[in-house]
């Protein structure tokens, strides 16, 4: 009892999933339901001039076909964007109409034109390619920096320029300055390439509307269920949102792609009350490569001033970002306050000025996915660091130490406030890099390296010290930046007469180990047992209002409600704990599950009290009855994890191909409740990280086709391309939270990704090859090999 | 067209009419409600679907439910014997193998056939013999220690 925190507890959900008794939407049926197939659009950029669905209607087994007019007529919108980014001139941001199905006009491989609902998913199959469209096909433009060119093809006919904002964030002046007087400059262009998420589990629905009570069930793969209730109620269909329950069940991997409310879920919703049964729809694996929302494709220019002792004298970059086809719900915030603002790293940086504009491409629409931003951002300024450090003939290690912000724990020394907006929470990014050479002994694995090199084998070290901002997000901070939400999160704590507690809660698991997490917490500050606390969350009709889980905010946001909520069952189970032991409240004190009469042996038990709110015979008289308080936590600041990756790689000269053959990474993500989840989410984030870095990347043609649509196609990540990682922490304590913590879902993409090319860097630094584009593909790094340091050759 | 099929799933018999065409995977989640067995691709590439056919790993989304006529199906609900765990589901809770749990009963299905095959892998083995299985969330890192602790409790 109690002493949980810190502790490595086996997960608690672990339960079901390893015996296959997991309950994940496809595994849900309803009585007389049906299935729902999308008619998409083989090409990029076409017009529709006909949609013929008379074969498929004929079909046996078929009970109805919509088109986009069926949509249009019905006066129904599509899902919206969540966040107004403005632009820097002040005219608004461009916002496209997103049908649920296209009636006139399709912008990308994959845009929905019919839906067709069969008895059985195979008949709905057969008659969706019985569906006949009649498209004129159109030029495509797919590239982000020649989409915002006069005269590229135009996606929208509202979005002149196919572009949605432009805007800009930092001391532009001062940073010219910085540059004029610069003693050196480092300049790189690449592109944060355009990533498929890939969870392993695809988006599906399973939409049921009850005539009698009027009412809407979804069962859907989202990793906030309230949010997809309050876009799909509110905007998208207009059901009154005590009539539209939302149930994610549970979720097989999201890393974003599943917080967004697309138009396929909206649809199948819609459909079940057109046709007055329930309709099921699963995406297969083409499906999700062609409508799950995409990752990064940033195309960036970026420059880094120095002095002559080198300290950073300013920073500066432009980027082309791409929204895909339509503005998904939080497209627009990623490219600006989630990549912008994270400009300066953890360095002290006098002058940053950034630059952005925001295109719709005839390509996937483009949103969150893990890191969201911060892997770009830190993506740019990780790879400058190493560079500069070659450039100039320093140690990357010793240029980092010359940068970092001076360690300041936000209690006795205030955040540090940076040029670009965000004011960091606490940090101490030496240290966490001493540790990081300590544990990967730093001067060996140089020794090493030389050695190898002197053989003539390409062995390369490559660093990343970044900074990341989750635990998102102060409400009235994101609405003053555009935001239409608020950030907060929700938990409520209903403790049963027995003293056994089930905690409802807003943040939604698709692997993070909420039930287990969740549980310590809350044990922990009770005194009672693991198996004396149940997690609830993923049904709206359950829990309270929360945002969900995405940009590491669980534990920082939501754990902070359920602390909340925990106050409020001490702060009442000692009032009664006081009328019991016939004192005041303010003589207990609260430890090992009991209330004690400070300085006595009196106490009464947790179980006690609850049975007592319960059961309320012997009651204080101004005291409801009862044990169960609900919370909502709007957090103070961002939460800023921090930390050092360092990667080993070793190339291949005869292959090109890149190894990496160690990786450590030493994160602090404040306070750690359960290691061993901790480590995992590190060690998932930097396979994710490592696979942009060597082998992911949407590949489309100039037609917008996307030529690596499955998994087949598309290099995912297997167990034999990574080495064991070795995980360390440092634990600088989050000040404005009552945990103490930060995050660490996204760490290990963000850290990773410039590490490992930075590494490939140094193994190829003799052959004059400064810079390649991601993924570092054995066919690029062998061509730079054999073309005599031109690298991008 | 309908086929009869005979199959033993678990070692239950099954005795089906079932369209030809219908896939293994369908089968076993569709007919039998043994929902354990996922579908995560359509290319036959991520092995979330893998289940064992006359004791060897197949990825049932590869195969029809008539090919299936008069095998031995063991699917994960048939891992757990008389309530005990399979040293492989075991070491995947005790080493914190899983994460969003999609990915793993058809992760605990492979790496059953590759310590059938070979019970005290290295790790390299372990790695190459998990090329058919993706998992988006551990980074394989503690799959691979999931499948170290079941070789050693043998």
């Amino acid at each position: 009892m109690g002493n949980l925190i810190g502790k490595s507890v086996k997960r608690v959900e672990d339960n079901r999933f390893i015996k296959g008794e997991g309950k994940y939407t496809d595994d849900f049926n309803m009585v007389n339901q049906t299935f729902a197939v999308y008619v998409r659009s083989p090409h990029a950029h076409a017009n529709i001039n006909s949609v013929d669905v008379s074969a498929a209607e004929a079909m046996n087994g078929v009970v109805k076909v919509f088109t986009g007019k069926d949509i249009a007529d019905a006066g129904i919108v599509g899902s919206i964007c969540g966040w107004q980014v403005d632009f820097k001139n002040g005219d608004t941001m461009k916002e496209p109409g997103h049908p649920i199905l296209a009636a006139d006009k399709v912008r990308h491989v994959g845009d929905p034109v019919a839906m067709v609902i069969a008895e059985d998913k195979y008949t709905a199959k057969d008659a969706a390619e019985a569906v006949l469209v009649d498209y004129e096909v159109l030029d495509a433009i797919v590239d982000p920096k020649a989409a915002a060119q006069d005269g590229a093809p135009q996606v929208h006919d509202d979005v002149p320029n196919n572009t949605i904002f432009e805007w800009e964030l930092g001391d532009k002046a001062a940073t010219d300055a910085a540059f004029e007087n610069a003693h050196h400059v480092t300049e790189l262009s690449y592109h944060n390439q355009k990533l498929v998420p890939n969870a392993i589990e695809p988006r599906a629905a399973l939409a049921h509307y009850d005539a009698n009570e009027e009412k809407y069930t979804l069962y859907t793969t989202s990793q906030n269920p309230h949010l997809a209730r309050l876009i799909i109620g509110a905007f998208v269909l207009s059901i009154p949102e005590h009539k539209l329950r939302v149930i994610s069940p549970d979720v097989g991997g999201g890393f974003g792609s599943k917080i967004f409310v697309y138009n396929d879920e909206c649809g199948v919703l819609w459909a079940s009350k057109q046709i007055g049964r329930p309709v099921k729809w699963t995406a297969d694996r083409s499906e999700a490569f062609i409508t799950d929302c995409h990752g990064r494709d940033h195309v960036t220019d970026a420059k880094m001033a120095f002095d002559a002792d080198g300290n950073i004298t300013g920073m500066r970059t432009k980027t082309f970002a791409a929204m895909g086809a339509y503005l998904s719900n939080f497209s627009t915030c990623v490219p600006t306050y989630l990549h912008g603002t994270l400009m300066q790293g953890l360095y002290t940086t006098p002058a940053v000025h950034v630059d952005v504009t925001a295109v719709v491409t005839n390509t996937v629409p483009v949103d969150a996915y893990r890191g969201a931003g911060r892997p770009e951002a830190t993506y740019g300024i990780e790879r400058l660091m190493d560079t500069a450090a070659r450039e100039m003939g320093m140690d990357p290690t010793e240029l980092r130490r010359k940068n970092f912000i001076p360690a300041f724990d936000g209690v006795n020394e205030p955040g540090y406030q940076t040029q670009v907006a965000l004011q960091y929470d606490s940090g101490n990014y030496e240290a966490n890099m001493d540790k990081a050479l300590k544990v990967a002994d730093y001067e060996s694995l140089k020794a090493e390296r030389d050695k190898a090199k002197a053989e003539g084998r390409l062995v390369g070290i490559g660093f990343s010290t970044y900074i990341e901002a989750c635990g998102i997000a102060p409400s009235a901070v994101v609405g003053s930046l555009g935001a239409r939400v608020g950030l907060y999160d929700a938990a409520s704590i209903r403790v049963h007469p027995t003293g056994k507690v089930t905690a409802h809660v807003g943040a939604h698991s698709h692997g993070q180990g909420h039930e287990t997490t969740f549980a310590q917490v809350i044990a922990d500050a009770f005194g009672i047992g693991m198996d004396d606390v149940n997690i609830v969350h993923g049904d709206t009709e359950n829990v309270p209002f929360g945002m969900g889980t995405y940009g590491s905010r669980s534990l920082a946001v939501c754990g902070s409600a359920i602390m909340r909520s925990v106050d409020k069952v001490k702060e009442k189970g000692a009032r009664i704990a006081a009328h019991k032991l016939e004192c005041s409240p303010d003589d207990l004190e609260f430890a090992n599950g009991s209330w004690t009469v400070k300085g006595t042996d009196k106490s009464v038990g947790f179980g006690d009290v609850a049975l007592t709110a319960y059961v309320p015979h012997d009651y204080p008289a101004d005291e409801e009855p009862g044990l169960d308080f609900a919370s909502f936590y709007d957090p103070a600041n961002f939460v800023y994890p921090f930390g050092t990756h360092i990667c080993v790689v070793e190339v291949d000269k005869e292959t090109g191909e890149v190894k990496v053959v160690k990786y450590v990474a030493v994160d602090d993500p404040g306070i750690v409740i359960n290691p061993m989840i901790v480590d995992g989410q590190v060690h998932g984030g930097v396979a994710q990280g490592i696979g942009q870095a060597l082998f992911e990347g949407a590949a489309y043609d100039s037609d917008g086709q996307l030529l690596n649509g499955s998994m087949l196609d598309y290099t995912m990540p297997r167990a034999d391309n990574f080495p064991m990682f070795e995980t360390d922490r440092t634990e600088t304590p989050c000040p404005h939270n009552p945990l103490g913590v930060k995050g660490i879902g996204e760490a290990g993409t963000i850290g990773s990704t410039p590490a490992v090319v930075n590494a490939v860097m140094d193994a190829l630094s003799d052959y004059g090859v400064k810079d390649l584009q991601m993924p570092l593909t054995p066919n690029r790094v062998w061509d730079a090999i054999n073309s005599n340091g031109n690298g991008n050759a | 067209m309908r086929y009869n099929i005979k199959v033993n799933v678990n070692g239950k018999p099954h005795d089906d009419s079932v369209n030809p065409r219908v896939l293994l995977v369908d089968y076993i989640r569709e007919k039998l409600g043994l929902t354990g067995t996922h579908v995560g691709c359509d290319t036959s590439s991520c092995g979330a679907c893998t289940v064992h056919v006359d004791g060897k790993a197949v990825k049932s989304c590869t195969m029809f439910s008539v090919q299936a006529d008069g095998t031995d199906i063991t699917t994960i609900e048939g891992m757990c014997q008389n309530g005990k765990l399979h040293p492989l589901q075991e070491g995947f809770k005790e080493e914190h193998g899983l994460q969003c749990g999609f990915c793993t009963p058809g992760m605990i299905m492979a790496c059953a056939d590759l310590l059938e095959n070979n019970s005290n892998p290295s790790e390299n083995e372990i790695r190459h013999g998990l090329e058919g299985n993706f998992c988006r969330c551990t980074g394989y890192h503690n799959i691979v220690k999931a499948v170290q602790y079941a070789a050693k409790k043998g």
